[in-house]
């Protein structure tokens, strides 16, 4: 119990049975004083801005009917306010703001990539039913071919007390008849009527709305349908703007009690059969369709499907060797410079570790961009300067290709190994080489069998991550090589330096259509293998400190 | 500190529990959120809606380019109808998965600025919605009509026309050639580095820039139905046409006239540096080249083979999102704001493409020689597919393009085998 002394709140309240009624009052006193009045008024305006800022938003929420946010918003400010308004909470207070950035950014983002998964989102089934049904309706909307463009007015029945609020419309026609229709009713010719420049400006009983009474009833306007005539073939009179009103006539009809949408020019009947949209009997499908849950059908798919699974294999065993074969290139790499400049006979160290950092203090995309126009067979810097004009196909042979993005990875990764192969070296004391000296060893036993499992204790879960890190380096691939060099007569779009994660990227989103669900499927498999290695890695380490 | 051990692990497990809710709610919140929009349309519905409710706001979202000549379009439009427009800026990239991700969920736009091969995605996930312009339509350029146009639904008020041209340095060559042999011919004759320049890329090719010469060769990727349209049934990339260019490029790249280790910038430098008299490439790379102080000439892009050489054409314009609850005033402000001749001269002006008006266009044609080039070769050009597979069908495409032209086996034989997976891949 050293707390005792650091005076800390919590301390102070674990320990407080111990003390007598003096020292608490002495310590509440103390507490009283080092808080001050400053950091409390500090506190309660904080506290209070985001009280507020809460309260403000919460009220937004709820007038858009979204309860459960904002009762969340609500819930969340006030645990805030408790928790730095409570004495004591100590370990509260530390935690609090990052695990609210925990939650919304991490803890929230994976499990909506998880509930992604299981559903068919992605390209054409993109919202609900209900906006899918409308935007079928909207789309398939053809106008009469060759009918006029009629001037439109808008009608409401005048008079205040009997008056319905029943929209209608009024157009000239070609005859110079006056025509009015409303959805009830289809268009009838009505005679008084007054014209000007071929639109109607008044009718007996009617009121005709001006623009500003159009704005402020637009979607009735535009839902609104007037049937030509009796018979629906010749179609309908919609607007879309208030002043041009157009023939249409709709290819699909939707029968709300069925649920079922029918072509007007086949008779084929389409039916939500539960697919995520309508389809017909023939296998047809209507899109948009909809957003459903398909329970395990994309991780069925992630491993059935032909297009994945023939590249599957091969491309999961690069990804093994690259990213294994990175991690060692690197780590060997920055733990032989680190040692190199761990050396105190070496002079202006300090510089030289410096320019050292340098790749990883540069943006990675860019340095793969780089790279990329360096390895140009013809005009790269590579071919023409350092081999004197050879022409080396350094990024379109499938197997130099992968020695490039080693190299590549290498000068971008070695920096970050340098850095705690130097920290880890110098936290080594120099009396167990020494040591190991005196008793005979030469200068490479002893680094072999004292140094280096020293350094792997330390360094091991950062090799580790440094693995996980690799397996999913979609930058490098994307940027340097695009996954190519293609095998254009195997007929698959995977190339021979794609990994898991720049082949899933692929599949789900160049290949054929965005399909965010098999993209959160394979993800979250990918997430499986590399959480596996870890932990298995993870245990081998523990047994290496053991043996330490 | 053991005794704080329990404290903290209450703690956790709390945080832990309120993880799980608020997650679970994020779920939920979605679903709310769309409970949030039906209701909404409910009460449209019921008619008895405020005024507040109405009116509203148009949200536009357009790139930091185009957005000052918007502003002023936009305060036309509040000063005669009251309404206030917001412009946000966007990302030109960014906008067409922004816009479908977020006009589900009600935080979408009304009005949003794209190009035209977006559409089938844009319609296939329902959240674009088609825009009549009736009568107006005549007033645009057939290709740009044409290109918004999606299975025979216009989606959008075109604004400009992109296309690729035949650059040449006039200084070095000053006859534009009839034939892409005559241009090598022409090429080598000034004694330039290289006869003829077109940016590639060592893995893909680049199947827009070439596609004049495919189509020359009488090989289109997909047939086109009368009015114009698509048919991405009727695949064509694999006919005898297609073989023969495959032959050409081939041909080509031994002769090193083709090289994929030319990409865009390398491509551009070199004709900056007067070192080819005709590079191959879009209006985007003509403002470098006048600053370097090349006396540029914009000429057809000559064929390889028998046909014409027909280039893509991209289209850009606005459209209309599909939970938009302004669509009234949304289409007033897209047929006749951005349609209007002031706001397409204007939006020219900014991005020195030709404009989708034919009114605003004839004026460029005569304003500007270089506009003028690119506008006739646009006039010509074929609007870029806009099937939601074409991501695949460019993949399979480029790849093979690269293949063939760095004599990686037989032409003929990887072209099949190209259009084979791109049959595949669109069914």
């Amino acid at each position: 119990m050293v707390d005792e002394t650091t005076t800390g709140e919590s301390g102070r309240i674990t320990t407080s049975q111990k003390l007598t009624r003096r020292q608490k009052q002495a310590s509440a006193f103390v507490d009283a004083t080092t808080v001050g009045w400053k950091m409390m008024l500090f506190k309660i305006i904080v506290l209070g801005l985001l009280c507020a800022t809460a309260v403000y938003a919460a009220l937004v929420l709820f007038m858009n009917d979204r309860w459960l946010v904002g009762s969340l918003v609500l819930v969340g400010a006030a645990a805030l306010t408790w928790i730095y308004l409570k004495r004591g909470v100590l370990p509260a207070k530390y935690l609090a703001p990052g695990l609210v950035f925990l939650l919304i950014f991490q803890i929230f983002v994976v499990l909506y990539s998880g509930y992604v998964a299981f559903t068919n989102y992605g390209t054409g089934h993109n919202s609900t039913k209900d906006h899918a049904i409308q935007a079928i309706m909207l789309q398939s909307q053809d106008r009469v071919p060759d009918s006029p463009t009629y001037a439109v007015s808008v009608l409401e029945e005048s008079g205040d007390l009997l008056a319905s609020d029943d929209l209608f419309f009024a157009i000239v026609s070609s005859e110079d008849e006056v025509l009015i229709g409303s959805a009830d009713q289809p268009l009838e010719q009505s005679t008084e009527a007054e014209v000007e420049e071929g639109r109607v400006v008044a009718v007996d009983g009617y009121e005709v709305l001006e623009f500003g009474d159009l704005l402020e009833r637009q979607t009735d306007i535009t839902d609104l349908s007037v049937a030509v005539s009796e018979d629906p073939n010749d179609g309908y009179l919609r607007t879309q703007d208030g002043q041009r009103a157009y023939v249409y006539t709709s290819r699909y009809i939707y029968d709300d009690a069925a649920d079922t949408m029918t072509s007007t020019e086949t008779g084929a009947v389409y039916r939500d059969t539960g697919d995520g949209a309508f389809i017909a009997d023939d296998g047809e499908q209507l899109l948009p369709g909809w957003q459903i849950n398909v329970g395990m059908d994309n991780f069925v798919r992630a491993v059935t499907e032909e297009s994945i699974r023939g590249p599957l294999i091969y491309v999961t065993l690069w990804t093994f060797a690259f990213a294994f074969l990175s991690v060692a290139t690197t780590f060997a790499l920055g733990l032989f410079l680190a040692m190199v400049f761990n050396d105190k006979q070496m002079k202006s160290r300090k510089y030289y570790r410096l320019v050292m950092i340098l790749p990883y203090a540069f943006p990675g995309f860019l340095s793969a961009l780089v790279w990329a126009g360096m390895m140009n067979q013809e005009f790269g810097f590579l071919n023409n300067v350092l081999f004197g004009g050879a022409s080396i196909p350094w990024l379109t042979d499938p197997w130099l290709a992968k020695v490039s993005i080693l190299i590549v990875n290498l000068w971008l990764g070695f920096p970050y190994m340098f850095l705690v192969c130097t920290g880890a070296l110098q936290s080594i004391p120099e009396e167990l080489t020494e040591a190991a000296q005196v008793d005979g060893a030469k200068a490479f036993q002893a680094f072999k069998s004292i140094k280096l499992p020293l350094l792997l204790t330390a360094l091991a879960p950062l090799l580790i991550s440094s693995f996980a890190f690799n397996f999913n380096n979609f930058n490098l691939v994307y940027m340097l090589t695009g996954g190519g060099p293609r095998d254009v007569s195997a007929g698959v779009s995977v190339g021979s330096t794609d990994i898991l994660i720049s082949m899933v990227y692929k599949v789900a989103f160049v290949g054929a259509q965005a399909d965010y669900g098999l993209a959160s499927a394979f993800s979250i498999l990918i997430f499986i293998i590399v959480g596996t290695i870890s932990v298995l890695a993870f245990r081998k380490t523990k047994a290496l400190e053991e043996l330490n | 500190m053991r005794t704080h051990a329990p404290d903290l692990f209450r703690f956790t497990s709390v945080l832990g529990i309120s993880a799980l809710v608020l997650t679970s709610c994020g779920g939920n919140g979605t679903d709310e959120g769309d409970a949030a929009a039906d209701t909404d349309t409910a009460s449209d519905n019921t008619d008895d809606n405020t005024a507040e409710d109405a009116t509203g706001e148009l949200t536009v979202w357009v790139d930091a380019e185009r957005a000052d000549d918007l502003a002023d379009a936009a305060s036309d439009f509040e000063d005669d109808t009251g309404i206030a427009v917001t412009l946000v800026q966007q990302d030109f990239e960014e906008v067409r998965d922004q816009f479908v991700s977020q006009v589900p969920t009600g935080e979408g736009p009304d009005i949003a600025v794209g190009a035209h091969d977006w559409l089938g995605v844009l319609v296939t996930n329902g959240v674009v919605a088609p825009v009549e312009l009736g009568d107006a339509a005549e007033d645009f350029e057939d290709v740009a009509v044409e290109a918004w146009t999606y299975e025979g639904q216009v989606y959008g008020v075109p604004i400009s026309i992109e296309n690729i041209a035949l650059l040449r340095n006039a200084d070095l060559v000053d006859q534009a050639p009839g034939s892409f042999d005559e241009m090598i011919e022409l090429g080598e004759e000034a004694d330039a580095s290289y006869p003829f320049l077109v940016g590639l890329d060592a893995q893909t090719a680049d199947p827009y820039h070439l596609y004049p010469f495919q189509m020359s060769f009488g090989a289109p990727v997909f047939g086109q139905n009368e009015d114009g349209s698509y048919n991405a049934e009727e695949l064509m990339i694999g006919n005898e046409g297609g073989t023969a260019f495959a032959e050409w490029l081939s041909e080509q790249g031994e002769a090193g006239v083709l090289n994929t280790n030319i990409d865009g910038d390398l491509a551009r430098e070199n004709f900056i540096d007067g070192e080819s008299p005709f590079l191959l490439t879009g209006p985007w790379n003509v403002p470098a080249a006048e600053e370097a102080g090349i006396n540029v000439e914009v000429d057809a892009i000559p064929p390889a083979g028998d046909e014409e050489a027909q280039p893509f054409a991209g289209v850009q314009g606005f459209f209309l999102s599909a939970q938009s609850e302004n669509t009234l005033a949304a289409t007033t402000f897209l047929v006749d704001y951005v349609g209007s001749p002031e706001v397409q001269q204007s939006l020219y002006e900014v991005g020195g493409r030709a404009p989708a008006l034919t009114e605003a266009f004839e004026a460029a044609m005569a304003d500007d020689d270089i506009v003028a080039g690119f506008g006739e070769v646009g006039a010509e050009a074929v609007p870029m597919p806009a099937i939601p597979e074409m991501g695949a069908v460019w993949d399979y495409w480029g790849a093979s393009q690269a293949a063939i032209i760095n004599g990686e086996g037989d032409p003929a034989g990887l072209w099949d085998q190209m259009a084979e997976d791109i049959a595949e891949a669109t069914e």
